[in-house]
């Protein structure tokens, strides 16, 4: 199952058409917050088109003035302090790090996370800081030694379980179903698991059908466990210190093509909260929520839809479990449509919980049935093509707005 | 119905020798030390049999009256004895404490007052006295779904345990385990897991974070770990991935198999290509022993060899303890399955038993002595029935509490508000 992972993350780009720099227009009036340095800035004025419907009762009202991000003045800013630009993989490693020196019982273990520094170079280094036992080699034993990191846990321990893709975690589902989410409340309340499990997952660059899981969908039904998804370095960082620190079983997903994403991210120490979700762009019209590697196919479509008039609001829920349904519930409210993007396939996977918690919260907000866009039921082939086809594109995500607005 | 091949008295004498020397001549660390050498004299030795005494060689669980004989010999023969008066009755004492309590198991099962699978020890009280009663507190031991009488010799009150097997608030787990669970953080019982091989990498766990005790933060640290499970285990992939792992980096893990013969029905020698369980220990580089399970002071013997290994950093030990069950499977099984004559036989092996003839035969207990054991014992199981009984059941309030260690795993609740913060929630009326 450690079959052909590649190092070579370097070469894959998650998204070619959109680039990430530092160099922003600041709107007036409002400053840079920390939250928004994830997201890019695009200034744009469109113009209403003419064959738009704007008589019918339910139709949005297009902007003139629409911008693809939109600074909210949530929280000050620090413009003072410079911060460091890196990459995801890395804000991953120095999250962990930080934690690990700050508390001895924090360890790594899993395959090739040793001397290897890990198949996409989270755990780099850190063998060589911390030693063998502290960043444990393991062998090819999923099922085992993520039940070894539970006994661990259980004795004391705060261990990170890194699943070399998540896939492999599959055979690790004994443990994390039987053992992980249940012995806090099999045994009454007497022993904590607070266990990491992380890795990469979700549809790569044509990495086949067994490496291109999405194992959210399968875990999300296990009871006392919390799953969050990081999407950029700024939250990448701060959920993995989140998790590490919980006292909670935490899974924390990541994405195969997410690792090279650039950002500069704040010098000063900072969490996230697990809970919460990142509103990346607030908006009037549509709500999509989307997850990991999806925020950037919506982010995409939402240039487009900016461009046409359109203001959409984008939420990265990163909670799939639980739902940030605070944050949620407000932007339904104020917009009254909802689109959700997710990469789990159609069948039982995150989108299809949200929806029917959605539904079952905020019915009377709703003004239009839920519209939920998910990879096909399909083993991810191969091909480039097919492939590209398995998962939801830019183009889908604008025509399914463009269809709710109506 | 097939029968075993289980011949008592066909065994080839010179195999069940090797088998009791290496139970008996426990000198010092020198005899675990070399597997290999244990394996290597073994190997030949079936190499030069006979095909026929091979196939009864190769049957595993079978005493020999060789093997009885030369413990009566051994016991009167050694200057020393191998337990002192003190330790003999709190083996005794021990024993009787789990006979006793699977036996009002049994009755409060059929009386209702317990429900679900519940999985009963008589027979194999020598394996769990013999081992954990040479434990320290803050040892860990792992079990499986026979767990109840690991759970009272590591110390766990008999009250906690039937409340717990009651459904009672009070029980151990709060009632939220049950007969499969057993679990306590101040007696270091780390479970009670129902499906087999489930909890070996959970012990595997317990013992490294006694190593990265001793190693990375350089605490004096020898706690082990005691993980228990049985033969159908035995050929479960998280078994061996274990071993292998225990044996790599040298855990302070000590493997006890209870190798009782039967897996609900499916017989040991029906399941397994080489029966002999031992010889899986060298195959991962740790010492594999074989040890009469019935005996405890036998049992005792190899555990203190294989807890001292562990304590010293030696790595871990695989133990096989050839015991028996004298009841079905669990409490649902109606036990149709097995021989009578092979059941009457293992009666007569009934550790308790033989261990009253051990403290008669050696002046170290009277009888009047030991009745007043029985006695005190009867009362503490009484007493747990009265204490279960009287205890309340679990409010509707518990539902959700022990979910999450950190309650705010519960999410954020449309109001924005934690949903633990809501009051509705503690009552157990909150929707999640």
């Amino acid at each position: 199952m450690a079959a052909a992972i590649l190092h070579g993350v370097g070469a894959t780009t998650p998204l070619s058409s959109v680039k990430y720099n530092n160099s922003r227009r600041s709107l007036p009036g409002s400053g840079i917050t920390e939250r928004k340095r994830a997201s890019f800035v695009i200034q744009c004025y469109g113009s209403l088109s003419s064959g738009l419907n704007i008589g019918i009762n339910r139709a949005v009202k297009l902007s003139t003035n629409a911008v693809a991000t939109k600074q909210d003045s949530v929280t000050a800013s620090t413009p003072s302090k410079p911060g460091h630009e890196l990459l995801l993989f890395e804000a991953l490693r120095e999250g962990l790090e930080e934690e690990m020196e700050r508390d001895p019982w924090v360890c790594v273990m899993g395959e090739d996370v040793g001397h290897y520094g890990g198949s996409y170079k989270v755990t780099k280094g850190l063998a060589d800081k911390y030693g063998d036992l502290r960043v444990l080699d393991t062998p090819i034993a999923e099922n085992s030694f993520t039940g070894m990191g539970i006994g661990a846990a259980m004795t004391g321990l705060r261990p990170i379980v890194e699943g070399m893709n998540m896939g492999f975690l599959l055979l690790a589902f004994n443990q994390i179903s039987n053992n992980c989410g249940m012995l806090h409340y099999t045994s009454g309340g007497q022993f904590k698991i607070p266990i990491v499990i992380r890795g990469p997952g979700g549809v790569g660059r044509q990495l086949g059908a067994e490496h291109s899981q999405r194992l959210e969908s399968y875990f999300q039904s296990i009871p006392g466990i919390q799953m969050v998804a990081c999407s950029t370095p700024y939250n990448a960082k701060g959920l993995m210190k989140a998790a590490i620190r919980s006292d909670n079983p935490v899974i924390l997903f990541e994405h195969v093509l997410l690792y090279n994403l650039k950002e500069r991210i704040p010098d000063e120490e900072y969490v996230l909260s697990l809970e919460e979700s990142e509103m990346v762009r607030t908006g009037d019209h549509v709500t999509i929520l989307t997850y990991s590697r999806m925020r950037y196919h919506v982010m995409q479509a939402a240039k487009t839809l900016v461009n046409k008039g359109y203001d959409p609001e984008v939420i990265d829920i990163r909670s799939l479990k639980p739902f940030d349904l605070h944050t949620i519930g407000n932007s339904v409210k104020k917009t009254h449509r909802v689109v959700i993007v997710e990469e789990c396939m159609r069948t039982g996977g995150i989108g299809a919980s949200l929806t029917a918690s959605i539904n079952e919260h905020f019915h009377d907000y709703l003004d239009a049935p839920i519209v939920c866009l998910s990879s096909q039921d399909v083993p991810t082939p191969y091909a480039g093509t097919l492939e590209d086809w398995t998962v939801v594109q830019p183009a889908q995500i604008v025509a399914a707005v463009e269809q709710l607005c109506r | 119905m097939a029968k075993i091949i289980h011949n008592p008295l066909v065994l080839s004498s010179s195999r069940s020798a090797e088998k009791s020397e290496s139970c008996c001549k426990l000198s010092g660390p020198t005899s675990f030390m070399s597997s290999k050498f244990l394996g290597n004299k073994l190997l030949s030795t079936n190499s030069a049999t006979s095909p026929a005494t091979r196939r009864s060689a190769a049957v595993v669980a079978v005493s020999s009256d060789v093997v009885k004989e030369k413990k009566l010999k051994s016991s009167s023969s050694l200057a020393n004895l191998l337990i002192t008066k003190e330790e003999g009755l709190v083996l005794y004492e021990d024993m009787i404490l789990g006979r006793a309590f699977e036996d009002m198991c049994a009755q409060m099962y059929y009386r209702g007052k317990m429900f679900g699978f519940v999985h009963l020890y008589n027979g194999q009280e020598a394996v769990s006295t013999g081992f954990i009663k040479l434990l320290k507190q803050e040892d860990c031991v792992v079990s499986t779904y026979r767990d109840h009488v690991h759970a009272l010799s590591k110390g766990v009150p008999a009250r906690q345990v039937m409340s717990e097997l009651f459904g009672k608030t009070t029980g151990c787990c709060r009632g939220q385990g049950g007969s499969m669970h057993m679990f306590s953080k101040e007696h270091n019982v780390l479970g009670g897991f129902a499906f087999i091989g489930e909890g070996i990498p959970v012990a595997t766990g317990a013992a490294f974070t006694s190593k990265y005790k001793r190693e990375v933060l350089k605490e004096d640290c020898d706690e082990v770990t005691l993980a228990f499970f049985g033969d159908g285990t035995c050929n479960n992939g998280q078994f061996f991935e274990c071993l292998n792992m225990a044996a790599l980096w040298k855990l302070p893990i000590v493997f006890v198999v209870e190798n009782n013969l039967w897996a609900i029905g499916m017989s040991h020698l029906r399941s397994t290509s080489d029966p002999q369980i031992w010889k899986k220990g060298p195959a991962f580089g740790m010492p594999g022993v074989h040890v009469d399970g019935m005996d405890v002071l036998k049992v005792r013997e190899v555990a203190q060899e294989a807890i001292g290994r562990a304590r010293r950093g030696e790595g871990p030990t695989l133990v096989e303890c050839e015991t028996y069950r004298f009841r079905g499977h669990s409490l649902a099984d109606p036990d149709e399955l097995r021989d009578p004559a092979e059941k009457a036989h293992y009666a007569t092996r009934d550790p308790i038993t033989s261990l009253k003839k051990y403290l008669f035969e050696n002046n170290l207990a009277n009888e009047a002595e030991l009745k007043a054991i029985d006695k005190k014992i009867d009362e503490i199981i009484e007493d747990s029935v009265e204490f279960a009984d009287e205890s309340p059941v679990p409010a509707r309030n518990q539902l959700l509490e022990n979910v999450f260690a950190d309650p705010r795993g519960f999410g954020i609740g449309p109001d924005g508000k934690y949903r633990c913060e809501d009051p509705k929630f503690t009552q157990g009326t909150a929707q999640v």
